[in-house]
């Protein structure tokens, strides 16, 4: 779990790139829960999202889930490879990103878990 | 390779390792005794002429106005390997008529053939559904019957025939139910409520509809609460309807139903019933008496209609007077002369038209044939003997597996694996050393408001012998479990045409069909 | 009662191992007002003798397409069915197995299904088919909605003469979302154009010129078939997006209208707005090659509301019924069977438009056409009715279409000449 990272509830991560870019994937909880993967539907390039808007599906062979944009903004660059290679969400924060959406509103950052709190929050879910 | 594949370790396949078998493989193949392996229809010895003999042709220049077709890419091969390639296949099949099938929800009970062979009378067969009606006098006649025997069986006075399996029925009926609201200028009621029990046709028909769904939590006592309930419908103003499975997917009546639906009529909803599980009430409960508006039927559950691998299925509503002008058209009358006819007199009012003629007939034919053979006393027998059968094996099994909801059931029971899964043994390996042993696994992972959830519906067409043997399975998987034994039951099926199949493959790179061209490339 | 198998001594043994006095106990959950008292108003239980008395008094009442010249078409075809098609869907492992949820004992559903796919497939000239829909009206609807889906555009536009029932169908499905729209003209907002190829009076259209028209607004092009026998003969449709409709033709009885088999295939990039089942190809444990339902996540049973349809079954038994049929004709008695149907066609068509009072409309046509007659046309069928023949479907006061399928034999033309012209006389 890197450092660095945002956390939501619905278990994406997110990463800032210069300045308002974020960097959406989903975190290794949320992977193991789904188990293998068999697909990923992407959004596309040029579509505004409004924070908790769903904007791309991971699937494995019997669920189908949700990806909920953190923030609100505009998709600017999808991970191409995912469709095709679905495993690779799994392998490192740089070749299992989702998409990127430029940020409109930084307020949108505020209430978005950090390592520690989303270890907790894990703990709890657990119990 | 998927995880699942992974977990096998033991190759039953007996060319596989033996180096004397591999040898002569490709030759030979896999075939031994009755486990005879099929290639496809595409790949066999491929003959030089039809398998049917058809009068000559003249061959003259076509009136199409278009070039005569080229090549089609079809196999060809005559009427004996076309035989046995079909009952080589049918042998990899697990069905009713091999053995027992507790598949909740389902019904999967005894077919009886009588049905199958008046469906096959010329009278019906042979039938067009567009002659002029008095050349058909006695096929509407005994859609007539059929319309009557559901409106008694239900309480619901208007039924339709129309539908063609149970989530065309669901469409049908919540299309009523919109078609109604729009009538009396009820447009801004929009919602749908629906457990979170539901089976998954009942959201997925309301957002067909143009509706938008709202669920109702279930998960703490299986049944729908008054306060749940209150709690998902508000003031009711914007609720179209409700979706209620009842018996519901957990396999108990819902206690509050009265309390509820009072409610629900009071905030001019309608009451939509999936009767995907009347099989607990045939003949003994009408479920227009709970207020019920709209239920659908399962000929192919209920009445015994073949499930057929998956269809045809006939999924015909039941409606309440009030909504009967909305509801689709055809539909059967009587005229004073005692004429039959199929009526577009409700087109003004009605939804329109859901299917292309008049339904599926040939099924009609076979639910009235299960209805006559039943009649009203053996229709009564059926539902107690369901649910006597459901509840007993509850009593069997309550304390080897966990038992989420206290019965009495109705005809079908739910367990889960929570005893089970700490020492590794879910669901899934349950339901597949079910199938090592002989018999179909229960429905698995539904419904979805408990994890690893099984639902067990016996039906009524089973002996207690078989029943005992199944529970005899049951408590030999919780023995061993609780004796630390369960590697086995990660490998099973070991003895079926097939083992545990890598379905993460089938889904990352989907192959749905053959092709000449891919297959010759890969060699 | 025979096919309760439970005794008295059973269910008083089980009562007992459940603690329950009765079956009602068992149904305390269940307001009193709801029981029937008594028995419901059905006869009491029957015989095997006297349900088939009363079942076979109903089909006798009927006039079967076998009991005399037929001519009727529009949707519903009456062609041969080989013996061996209606003994291999009767086995019990295919005619009582349940939707192959468990692979490892379906191995023979899933197998047929996937040449049953296959064989769609190569007919329609798409890339993919699925496991098979209801009928040919909700096909097409199914496409509408499909094209909606890939276009996120909401206007639909039929060309030439759609069958009127799937019109109607394909009407009714989208009274459900206000903003969908029937178009007369292709435009930016066109979703689809739907073609039905022959259309309802038998005639072809230009395909080609349909696909440069959708080309030219970026809408998909839905060809419709619900003569399925006609692409033995006709070009494949496969310039088209989506290619569906009724393949009732092959391998089942007209049945009063159904069961029958609705069929879909396409482009293989559009497969995940796809509805209905699709079985893929995989391996098991063993490596052995097998098959499986694939893509679940489309479907309801996963996807609840995000669902590409809410349908849940296919027609199995019938996709069955089909792939036997089509394996016994092969590719070359598929082409002759479409063959022969065009030529009976042709001798019916020469024959009616010798008489007086008859002349044939269509340009062009596969098995069926439509004649002009000098009497109303609904009054010729009932007077010939009369006659023991069937003489085809009104579409219009004065026009008839009428078929041929390789069961019209000569004698069968000459006797409807000999009556049709009596009745005009």
């Amino acid at each position: 779990m890197p450092a660095d990272l945002k956390y939501t509830k619905d278990h994406e991560w997110l990463k800032i790139e210069g300045g308002n870019v974020a960097v959406v994937g989903i975190t290794e909880y949320a992977q193991d829960a789904l188990g293998d993967l068999v697909y990923v539907e992407l959004p596309s390039i040029g579509r505004s999202l409004k924070k908790g808007e769903d904007f791309a599906v991971v699937e494995s062979v019997k669920t189908a889930a949700e990806v909920y944009s953190p923030v609100t903004g505009e998709v600017v660059a999808v991970n191409d490879d995912l469709p095709d290679n679905p495993e690779k969400i799994k392998e490192s924060i740089e070749a299992g990103w989702i998409a990127k959406i430029k940020m409109t509103d930084p307020a949108d950052m505020e209430g978005l878990m950090d390592k520690s709190s989303y270890a907790a929050f894990l703990k709890g879910l657990t119990g | 390779m998927s995880e699942v594949v992974k977990l096998n370790t033991q190759n039953t396949n007996p060319s596989a390792h033996d180096p004397v078998f591999e040898k002569y493989a490709a030759k030979i193949g896999a075939t031994r005794a009755l486990m005879q392996e099929e290639p496809l229809l595409f790949e066999k010895e491929q003959a030089d002429a039809p398998g049917v003999d058809l009068p000559e042709l003249e061959r003259k220049k076509p009136r199409t106005g278009l070039a005569i077709r080229d090549n089609i890419g079809l196999p060809q091969i005559k009427e004996p390997e076309v035989v046995r390639h079909f009952v080589r296949l049918s042998q990899q099949n697990y069905s009713i008529d091999t053995g027992f099938f507790p598949l909740g929800s389902c019904t999967m009970k005894h077919n009886p053939r009588l049905n199958e062979k008046l469906a096959r009378l010329k009278g019906f067969a042979h039938l067009h559904p567009m002659q002029p009606t008095a050349t058909t006098q006695g096929a509407l006649g005994l859609m007539y019957r059929l319309q009557n025997y559901l409106a008694d069986l239900s309480g619901l006075p208007a039924v339709c025939l129309t539908p063609a399996a149970g989530a065309h029925g669901e469409l049908a009926g919540m299309m009523t139910i919109r078609r109604a609201h729009e009538a009396h200028g009820n447009t801004h009621k929009k919602l749908v409520l629906v457990p979170d029990s539901a089976h998954g046709t009942n959201p997925a028909t309301a957002i067909m509809c143009g509706y938008q769904t709202k669920t109702i939590s279930t998960k703490e006592t299986g049944k729908l609460t008054l306060e749940a309930f209150k709690e998902a419908l508000g003031d009711g103003h914007d609720v179209a309807a409700m979706m209620v499975t009842n018996p519901n997917t957990c396999g108990l009546f819902e206690p509050e139903i009265d309390k509820i639906v009072e409610l629900l009529h009071k905030a001019g909803a309608y009451f939509y019933c999936d009767g995907a599980n009347f099989n607990a009430l045939v003949g003994k409960i009408r479920p227009g008496d709970f207020g019920v508006d709209v239920m659908h039927f399962n000929l192919h559950k209920t009445f015994s209609t073949p499930h057929g691998g998956g269809g045809p299925g006939s999924g015909p509503i039941g409606v309440c007077e009030a909504l009967r002008p909305y509801m689709p058209v055809p539909e059967v009358v009587r005229d004073e002369d005692d004429t039959y006819r199929l009526s577009m007199d409700r087109e003004d009012t009605s939804l329109g038209r859901l299917k292309g003629f008049q339904g599926q007939f040939g099924m009609h034919v076979r639910a009235l044939t299960y209805m006559l053979s039943h009649g009203a006393d053996g229709l009564k027998q059926v539902a107690e003997d369901a649910v006597l059968n459901a509840n007993y094996i509850l009593s069997q099994l309550k304390d080897d597996y966990h038992v989420p909801f206290a019965g009495p059931c109705m005809h079908e029971c739910l367990l889960t694996d929570k005893f089970q899964k700490d020492a590794g043994v879910t669901t899934s390996d349950i339901a597949k050393t079910l199938i090592e042993f002989g018999i179909h696994p229960m429905t698995v992972y539904f419904p979805l408001v408990l994890q690893g959830t099984m639902l067990i519906e016996p039906t009524e067409t089973e002996t207690k012998e078989s029943i005992d043997r199944f529970i005899a399975i049951m408590k030999m998987v919780a023995e061993k479990v609780r004796g630390g034994e369960t590697d086995i039951f990660h490998d099973y099926p070991l003895s079926s045409p097939r083992r545990r199949l890598d379905e993460v493959t089938a889904a990352r790179h989907p192959k749905l069909r053959w092709s000449a061209a891919k297959d010759q490339a890969a060699e | 009662m025979r096919y309760l198998p439970l005794t008295h001594d059973n269910r008083m043994e089980m009562l007992e191992a459940i603690g329950a006095k009765s079956v009602d106990d068992l149904y305390k959950d269940v307001p009193k007002k709801a029981f029937i008292t008594g028995l419901a108003n059905l006869p009491l239980h029957k015989g095997e003798m006297e349900v088939e008395k009363i079942l076979s008094d109903y089909a006798n009442q009927n006039h079967a397409a076998c009991d005399g010249p037929f001519f009727l078409g529009a949707g519903c075809y009456y062609h041969h069915v080989p013996a061996t098609v209606d003994y291999v869907i009767q086995r019990s492992e295919f005619l009582t197995a349940y939707t192959p949820y468990q692979p490892e004992i379906a191995q023979g559903t899933l197998q047929v299904i996937f040449e049953y796919q296959t064989m769609i497939a190569m007919i329609t000239g798409m890339e993919i088919a699925n496991a098979s829909l209801y009928d040919g009206a909700t096909a097409m609807a199914e496409a509408a909605l499909m094209a909606m889906r890939l276009t996120r555009r909401n206007g639909i536009v039929l060309k030439g003469a759609p069958h009127p029932h799937y019109k109607e169908v394909l009407e009714s499905y989208m009274k459900n979302f206000s903003d969908v729209a029937l178009q007369g003209q292709v435009s930016e907002e066109t979703a689809c154009v739907i073609v039905q190829y022959p259309d309802f009076r038998g005639e072809l259209h230009d395909l080609k010129a349909i696909r440069k028209e959708c080309d030219a607004a970026g809408a998909k092009m839905v060809v419709v078939v619900n003569e399925i026998v006609a692409l033995g003969m006709l070009p494949a449709p496969d310039m088209a997006d989506i290619v569906c409709g009724e393949a009732q033709s092959v391998g089942l009885a007209m049945s009063f209208g159904g069961p029958h088999l609705g069929f879909m295939g396409c482009r293989a990039e559009y497969v995940r707005q796809m509805p209905g089942r699709l079985c893929g190809e995989t391996v098991d444990a063993d490596g052995r090659r097998s098959f499986v339902l694939t893509l679940s996540t489309r479907e309801q049973h996963i996807r609840r509301e995000k669902a590409t349809s809410n349908i849940c079954t296919n027609q199995g038994l019938c996709a069955l019924a089909f792939t036997v049929h089509m394996a016994l004709l092969g590719e070359g008695g598929f082409k002759h069977l479409a063959q022969l149907n065009h030529e009976r066609a042709c001798h019916l068509a020469d024959a009616l438009d010798k008489l007086e009072g008859v002349s044939v409309v269509n340009k062009t046509f596969f098995n069926e056409f439509v004649v002009k007659l000098s009497k109303p046309a609904r009054d010729v069928v009932d007077a010939l009715v009369k006659k023991g023949i069937i003489a085809g479907y009104p579409v219009s006061e004065h026009e008839l279409l009428v078929t041929a399928t390789e069961m019209t034999s000569a004698d069968d033309i000459k006797t409807l000449c000999a009556e049709l012209a009596g009745v005009l006389a």
